[in-house]
């Protein structure tokens, strides 16, 4: 009893072989249905890029979730509030690059260029 | 003296010690990814910026071969799979097992890193050089400090077969190869951003 309640991580963050192959099904035919989609396209649209977005945040998620075996579980308390502390500096850093910059450019006249 | 004692006592405590200790491991490597997550955070960004700087120069859309990146990209997420095959062998102690699916792991590995140089070289004959464009320096830098990430990883992965060899699966070794499926996976979410982001968003004029 006692070994099967563990709390080292590389016992409890280990999935089971299911995990894994629907973790790859789904990357997959995330991955299929992105590069299917731009290569099919005739050119770069709002609705193509929202998708290609969209399925790149699934595919993350099914990394997090099926491979990383994050689910918010109490003993991965700290994994997952450092995780979204470092989730909020991301997209300080990217959302506010692109913030400052795009301002700049609209400043300087340099749109499109 | 206490071995003799209480040697169950003591063995109990020696294999909770090497517990907290893994955990403690793991848990300092988990805080180095979501650094090293920042580190392309900010290379992401200085891309997002650079994404149209051409200074009149090749373009992108002219030089990428999306169905070359769809097999890289299969490669890669192929390894993670079998690194996920390799976790669940350490777990039930099979060292055999393990071992070939690093290998297999590393061949995976090895061919992704194999068709990333020969993309770069490909660039490089059509004049397409980091000194080009803003644009193609933050290209060169961001696949380039992502391909230098699954190099590492694949020198992981050798020195971890010869611990392995050397001292078998002891706990040590064992913290020491989830971290390093811990860096797999993570170099595996990375290169989804980049291909999103580079390649596909980036397919046409």
């Amino acid at each position: 009893m006692n070994q099967s309640h563990s709390t080292m991580r590389h016992d409890t963050a280990h999935g089971s072989l299911r995990s894994y192959l629907v973790g790859l099904v789904l990357s997959l035919i995330l991955t299929a249905i992105s590069f299917g989609m731009v290569m099919s396209a005739r050119q770069m649209t709002a609705g193509l890029a929202v998708i290609v977005l969209v399925t790149a945040v699934a595919q993350i998620l099914v990394q997090i979730i099926f491979f990383l075996h994050m689910d918010g579980r109490r003993e991965q308390l700290w994994d997952t509030m450092t995780g979204l502390y470092s989730l909020a500096i991301l997209l300080f850093i990217v959302l506010g690059s692109l913030w400052i910059f795009h301002h700049l450019h609209i400043n300087t006249m340099m749109i499109g260029h | 003296m206490t071995a003799l004692t209480h040697p169950h006592g003591q063995d109990h405590d020696h294999t909770h010690h090497e517990e907290e200790q893994a955990s403690r491991d793991q848990f300092g490597f988990w805080l180095y990814i979501l650094t090293d997550c920042l580190i392309f955070a900010t290379l992401f960004a200085t891309y997002a910026v650079m994404a149209k700087n051409f200074a009149g120069k090749t373009e992108p859309h002219e030089v990428f071969d999306l169905a070359y990146v769809a097999v890289e990209t299969v490669l890669l997420l192929l390894s993670s799979f079998t690194f996920g095959l390799a976790m669940l062998a350490m777990r039930r102690m099979n060292q055999a097992k393990l071992k070939l699916w690093l290998y297999v792991t590393f061949l995976l590995g090895a061919g992704f890193i194999t068709m990333e140089l020969h993309e770069f070289h490909h660039l490089a004959r059509e004049g397409v050089t980091p000194q080009l464009s803003g644009y193609w320096s933050i290209f060169f830098s961001l696949i380039g400090t992502h391909g230098l990430h699954v190099s590492a990883g694949l020198i992981w992965m050798i020195v971890m077969v010869i611990a392995l060899n050397k001292i078998g699966l002891t706990a040590a070794n064992r913290s020491r190869i989830a971290m390093l499926s811990l860096f797999w996976h993570f170099l595996d979410i990375i290169w989804i951003c980049v291909f999103s982001f580079v390649y596909l968003l980036g397919a046409f004029a």
